[in-house]
């Protein structure tokens, strides 16, 4: 019985990867290719559903397929964390796909079945990253999940798009390479492994603390997918890419994959303890503090609508960063809770841009007026959504936030408390200003609408779907909460 | 130092040196390889002077050899420098042969010229 | 008995073809001819590679003469594993060479390709399995100028100015490393190489000796493309014909770097050679302005091979940074980083043949479209690309691997860093190539241009598989290379 788990954990991974093999046969048949996708990704759902149903938190086994050096193997392991992150993410994919066959066939897009298999390679390679056993596994899939979803960052092949790749490829690329590979190297030659433990691996050699206090911004600054500043600038520059890879890679799959590291490497490399004693730990504490505050700011001054959600998606994460260095239990609840629902927040006003982008074609904010006339559904979502990304009740975002300011001032950071607070205040203003906009600002000009449905059918139904799972994780938190607290079976690692 | 003593390997230091300096320093080809030979020909000569020995005779086996105490030079540095010999004429030979083929691709065997050209 | 005899079959079975050629002028037959000789090389090699790693080293002496007086071929296990490194390639790389020096060289060339060739191919099988000083010299130059013929042979009139230079070059540093011959014989009498690291021992405070090893070491680093005596490299490689670059690539400066482990920490001994000269910062400073330099000037190039050349010098200055850190680990690294780095080079100029077989050109700029008109050639060189980066589960990744850990147990961390950077500048270099085959459209999209054929295809993926089986399954390389280094380290020869 136990042994099941395993199976479902390698059947995931290898069902995407089969389906990304598979689609190019269907190239002129597009609608066996998008039943493809959609099949592929309701399984991937259910292989997930399945792990959790079964799932034995107690006994974790762990299956490993390559021993590539000693201690350095490729396995997979089941755990709360993963499991959440694969969960959101297999079901998120299933909705993007839905979203996205409106969105390519309105928008009559070149390409679309190199579209549809890297993107289904890019869910293979955050399936590994969520059931990885150790860290060389993290890595190994976080540079392919880099390689492969730089295809779809510069999906149009102009120049635009090169230009946004290289940015998006230098900055991934160069934190990995510069931080996180000799991160890894020496926590290797610390411990002699490089496995994730309860508790956390490092957490035993308290006699090097010197060398673990450096090996734990390298972590953090490496992993750049978490968009630490200044290492944040690929996010905006990914944002030349059609909407649906910004909205599940960049706001659920590629970002979420970051701090899903960052959480990763500090509970179960670190462990809370480790993190409390070692001096490194403020500095970054207050690096991310500053992440948050400079990316709203920034996000204030975006007329871009995808370049807003950008820097807000970036101010978001390191609220996660700042959960997982908090070194306590109810940070980390905070931020794996948040990772999820920030997730699907997000994820929902990146298709409602998508839907008013190739709808009216329009971009920038400014033009958004009174386009709630001719989009009330996908501006109301948009409304309810931000108010989600606020933190207000009655929508999901209201449990994140209070899990992570409790955490702050648990922790007695009362700075950090304050940004977090000021933060949610300039999410107001960045956030709230658009649906505004759009209902209540009379237009200057009449809007050309260049069709007469709001949007695709496709990309509503997954916008609505969306926004009622926001409300529905308010109401019944509790899958998302049992999960997030088993992350750390006890407070003390050792 | 006795110059009289160590002269061989003073003369080894100014051919060497000569021959390196027409290498880097001449532009046409063909004194480059000039220079290449004469630097290989010092090296020559440091083998076959420390081969010999004072006093010694040739090392050929003759009727006068059949006599015990009787000293040669040593034979295997001048097997070795023939070979070496015979390397560097291949080498020159080859060398030449190129210059003969550069010379009907660019019309000139001057490095500085060929640079130019090349260069464009 | 038999498997004493494998030492000369090993070198005189290619030496004796060469000529062979040069009888049978027909371009396809000594194609064949060259691809078997090549073949039952590499079987001798694995051959050799078993019975050392079981039985120890093998040892032969020509003519029934014993060392110290006669020659004597000895092959321990670094030396079997860089035959098998040269043969291995060298066959792989024959099976593509029908189609590509078709296009490349005129139809009376061809045959003489074969012979220059294979002459090239015993030199460096010479100087790896042979025990005597001399006679290194001998093979040395045997490859060097067969080397040169090989340059020469190629379309553009650069080639030739290229050739010259690296004859010049070439023999400036074989010249040198007669020197150094000279003099350690007119010191101890003796040509063999086990027995002069036997008493070079008692001589370490000789300033001869001192004179003999740097002038070896200089000869040594010219042939090797060692910055600052690199800049032979890039033309050599960029115009020769392309089977004749990959081959030399591969290759070439591997055999030289053997040399240089042979005798530092053969002949000369690991105590003397890192006490008379400061060796080690030599090479460690040396490799990092290498791996710097020469990353950067890459990125600026317009021609992929010469990408590539400038590339290949940045590698062979990781190999003699590691080589430097005079501990076990680095030099696990240097001789893994030969193995893999071998594989790399091998599989991406194999590649770049297969584009200058269809579009006749290799500047980047022509590359544009590419990557939809040939798109298992480009997969090949995205592959070959991300291993050359370090991207996990490639063999270059294994190589950055035991360099960083070589580096860090040091606590050097600046050094860590400075190889990483590299990784970062090849992705740079890399990059570009990718970009403009798959991110720019075809100039001229109405003209086709198919995909490589099948017969240059199979070369190519078998080195480029190669290089993902051998980033994942490490055995075989670690195994070799850590007897090697046992070997280099335990005795003196």
């Amino acid at each position: 019985m136990q042994s099941n788990e395993l199976l479902y954990v390698q059947l995931a991974i290898l069902l995407p990867a089969t389906a990304a093999l598979v689609l190019p046969l269907f190239k002129r048949r597009p609608n066996i290719r998008e039943t493809v996708t959609l099949l592929a990704s309701a399984s991937l759902f259910l292989i997930c559903i399945s792990i959790y149903s079964t799932i034995d938190f107690s006994h974790q086994q762990s299956i490993v397929w390559l021993t590539i050096l000693p201690q350095l193997t490729i396995s997979f392991s089941v755990e709360p964390l993963g499991l959440l992150f694969a969960l959101m993410s297999s079901l998120l994919w299933f909705i993007t796909s839905i979203y996205s066959i409106g969105y390519m066939r309105y928008h009559h897009e070149k390409n679309q079945t190199r579209f549809y298999q890297f993107f289904a390679l890019t869910m293979t390679t955050v399936i590994g990253i969520a059931f990885a056993a150790n860290l060389f596994t993290l890595y190994v899939f976080y540079e392919l999940l880099t390689l492969s979803t730089y295809p779809l960052v510069t999906h149009a092949r102009n120049q635009k798009a090169k230009l946004g790749g290289r940015t998006y490829i230098a900055i991934l690329l160069l934190t990995s390479f510069l931080f996180f590979l000799p991160a890894m190297v020496g926590t290797w030659l610390v411990s002699g492994q490089v496995a994730f433990e309860s508790g956390g691996l490092l957490s035993a050699y308290t006699s090097e603390l010197k060398v673990i206090a450096i090996l734990l911004p390298l972590f953090l600054l490496g992993i750049g997918k978490a968009a630490l500043m200044p290492f944040h600038r690929w996010l905006p520059a990914a944002m030349v890419a059609p909407t649906p890879v910004s909205a599940l890679l960049h706001a659920v799959a590629v970002v979420k994959g970051g701090v899903f590291a960052v959480l990763k490497v500090c509970v179960f490399i670190f462990g809370e303890n480790l993190i409390a004693m070692l001096p490194t730990t403020q500095l970054l504490l207050y690096l991310a503090g500053l992440t948050v505050l400079i990316a709203s700011l920034i996000a204030l001054r975006q007329d871009s609508l995808k370049k807003r959600l950008a820097y807000s998606t970036v101010s978001q994460l390191s609220y996660i960063t700042l959960g997982a260095l908090l070194a306590n239990k109810t940070g980390i609840i905070g931020s794996a809770m948040h990772m999820v629902i920030h997730g699907f927040s997000k994820i929902t006003l990146f298709f409602c841009a998508g839907a008013i982008i190739i709808v009216t074609g329009k971009t920038k904010i400014s033009e958004l007026a009174g386009l709630g006339q001719q989009m009330p559904i996908t501006m109301s979502a948009f409304f309810i959504a931000s108010l989600s990304i606020i933190g207000l009740p009655p929508l999901a975002g209201a449990w994140s936030k209070w899990w992570l300011l409790l955490a702050t001032a648990e922790a007695k950071q009362w700075l950090l408390l304050g940004i977090l607070a000021l933060s949610s205040l300039m999410n107001i203003f960045y956030l709230l200003a658009i649906p505004l906009k759009a209902f209540f600002t009379v237009p200057t000009q009449q809007i050309s609408v260049k069709s007469d449905i709001e949007a695709p059918m496709p990309m509503l139904i997954a916008i609505i779907t969306c926004t009622c799972l926001c409300f529905i994780f308010f109401i019944f938190p509790e899958p998302l909460y049992e999960l997030a607290s088993s992350i750390t079976h006890s407070t003390s690692g050792q | 130092m006795n110059v009289a003593e160590s002269f061989n390997y003073w003369a080894v230091m100014i051919l060497m040196m000569s021959g390196l300096y027409i290498l880097i320093a001449q532009g046409n080809l063909v004194k480059k390889v000039i220079g290449l030979t004469i630097f290989q020909t010092s090296v020559f000569i440091l083998y076959i002077s420390m081969a010999n020995i004072t006093g010694a005779s040739a090392p050929v086996i003759s009727e006068a050899s059949s006599q015990t105490n009787l000293l040669f030079s040593n034979p295997l540095p001048h097997v070795m420098i023939l070979t070496a010999i015979v390397v560097g004429i291949s080498t020159t030979a080859l060398a030449l042969s190129l210059i003969i083929r550069i010379k009907r691709a660019y019309d000139t065997i001057e490095e500085d010229e060929i640079h130019d050209m090349d260069a464009q | 008995m038999m498997s004493n005899q494998l030492a000369i079959l090993q070198v005189v079975i290619p030496l004796i073809a060469a000529p062979l050629c040069l009888l049978v002028r027909h371009a396809k037959l000594t194609w064949l001819f060259a691809l078997t000789i090549s073949a039952l090389c590499s079987v001798i090699a694995l051959l050799l590679l078993q019975q050392v790693t079981t039985h120890g080293p093998v040892v032969y002496a020509l003519g029934d003469w014993q060392a110290p007086i006669g020659i004597e071929y000895r092959i321990d296990v670094l030396g079997a594993y860089l035959l098998t490194i040269v043969t291995s390639i060298s066959t792989i790389i024959l099976l593509a060479s029908s189609s590509i020096n078709k296009s490349e060289l005129s139809k009376q060339k061809q045959p003489l390709f074969y012979v220059a060739y294979l002459l090239c191919l015993t030199g460096m099988l010479g100087i790896i399995v042979t025990g005597d000083v001399f006679n290194l010299f001998i093979f040395i130059e045997i490859s060097a100028l067969a080397s040169y013929t090989l340059i020469a042979m190629g379309k553009d009139r650069r080639a030739l100015t290229a050739a010259f230079s690296y004859l010049l070059v070439g023999t400036l540093g074989a010249t040198f490393i007669l020197i150094g011959i000279g003099l350690m014989y007119m010191l101890t009498g003796t040509l063999n190489m086990h027995d002069l690291s036997v008493r070079l021992v008692e001589l370490s405070q000789s300033r001869t000796l001192f004179t003999a090893f740097s002038f070896f070491i200089v000869g040594v680093c010219l042939k090797l493309a060692l910055f600052p005596l690199h800049w032979w490299l890039p033309n050599a490689y960029t115009y020769s014909p392309s089977v004749a670059s990959a081959f030399l690539a591969a290759t070439a400066t591997k055999v030289a770097i053997y040399i240089l482990l042979r005798f530092i920490f053969g002949v000369f001994g690991q105590e003397f050679s890192f006490s008379a000269l400061p060796l080690q910062n030599i090479l460690m400073t040396l490799g990092i302005v290498g791996i710097l330099v020469a990353s950067t000037m890459a990125i600026y190039q317009k021609n992929a091979k010469q990408i590539l050349a400038y590339s290949s010098i940045a590698q062979i200055a990781y190999m003699i940074l590691t080589l430097g850190f005079n501990s076990h680990n680095g030099l696990l690294a240097t001789l893994i980083h030969i193995f893999n780095h071998a594989l790399m080079k091998g599989a991406l100029f194999l590649a770049l043949a297969a584009v200058m077989y269809r579009i006749g050109s290799m500047e980047i700029k022509q590359f544009a479209g590419l990557g939809k008109q040939m798109p298992w050639t480009f997969a090949a060189i995205v592959i070959g690309g991300l291993s050359l980066v370090g991207i996990p589960l490639t063999v270059g990744f294994i190589s950055k691997w035991y360099m960083i850990v070589a580096s860090l147990e040091n606590g050097w961390w600046p050094v860590a860093l400075v190889i990483v950077f590299g990784s970062l500048l090849a992705a740079v270099y890399v990059w570009r190539i990718f970009e403009t085959a798959y991110l720019q459209t075809a100039h001229e999209p109405n003209k086709q241009i198919k995909e490589a054929p099948l017969r240059l295809l199979i070369p190519v993926w078998l080195l480029t598989l190669a290089n993902i089986y051998f980033g994942i399954d490490v055995r075989f390389t670690q195994n070799i290379a850590e007897l090697a280094t046992q070997s280099i380290l335990g005795s003196a020869m």
